[in-house]
């Protein structure tokens, strides 16, 4: 049953991750593309730990704090750039 | 592992899926940015939430010890979460330079394209700007 689930998971997991694709082409300003960036990366977290249930391991957490980390740093940086016009003054 | 964790392992894992295909397709198919920056912030992290709950049940079955990995993510998706939206709405108010904002109201403008009568009376006038 976990199986069946997790197989669900990775569809609609990956089905979210298009969308996102599309919009951070499609998106017309700057900022739905760092939005569509930041949605990504919540969606590959997600991805990761559906992995680490499926091979029974817990290694991939430590990968999904730091993306969870680095996603975070990286759309505050995009938005201060732009904000701003420089990230640390 | 007994049959009624697998089944909330299976059902929390089928929610939270359910609510991330949710909010990416809110990215999709709303009009503008401000009401499209509701879906993943608000559906996505509840989805990721979901998950990561289904993933501390999972090894609680299988391994008999509740990890803390898990919590860890939660608590910091949680919390970053708002603090993003916020700086991504507000990137987007400056780069479109307020139009289409309703008036305040009130004796001053918006906040953060100008500061209120006090805080400028009190601050030096080259600070007027931080943020």
């Amino acid at each position: 049953m976990i199986a069946n689930a997790l197989l669900f998971g990775y569809f609609a997991v990956s089905v979210a991750l298009l969308f996102n694709l599309w919009r951070l082409f499609a998106g017309p300003s700057v900022m739905d593309r760092v939005l569509a960036v930041d949605t990504m990366v919540i969606n590959v977290i997600a991805l990761i730990i559906l992995y680490g249930i499926d091979r029974h391991t817990s290694v991939y957490f430590e990968a999904a704090l730091l993306l969870a980390m680095f996603g975070f740093i990286s759309t505050v940086a995009f938005c201060r750039f732009v904000l701003r016009g420089d990230i640390i003054e | 592992m007994p049959f009624v964790l697998e089944l909330a392992v299976s059902l929390l894992i089928v929610i939270g899926a359910v609510f991330m295909l949710v909010g990416s397709l809110g990215m999709v198919k709303l009009p503008d940015l401000m009401s499209r920056l509701h879906a993943p912030t608000k559906a996505t992290t509840l989805g990721v939430g979901g998950a990561l709950i289904a993933s501390m049940l999972y090894f609680l079955g299988t391994d008999g010890a509740l990890s803390i990995h898990e919590v860890l993510i939660t608590f910091f998706l949680f919390l970053t979460a708002p603090v993003t939206a916020h700086l991504v709405a507000k990137a987007h108010l400056h780069a479109q330079g307020g139009a289409g904002l309703p008036p305040t109201g009130g004796g001053c403008g918006w906040s953060t394209f100008e500061s209120t009568p006090e805080t400028a009376a009190s601050e030096s006038p080259s600070s007027h700007n931080k943020g």
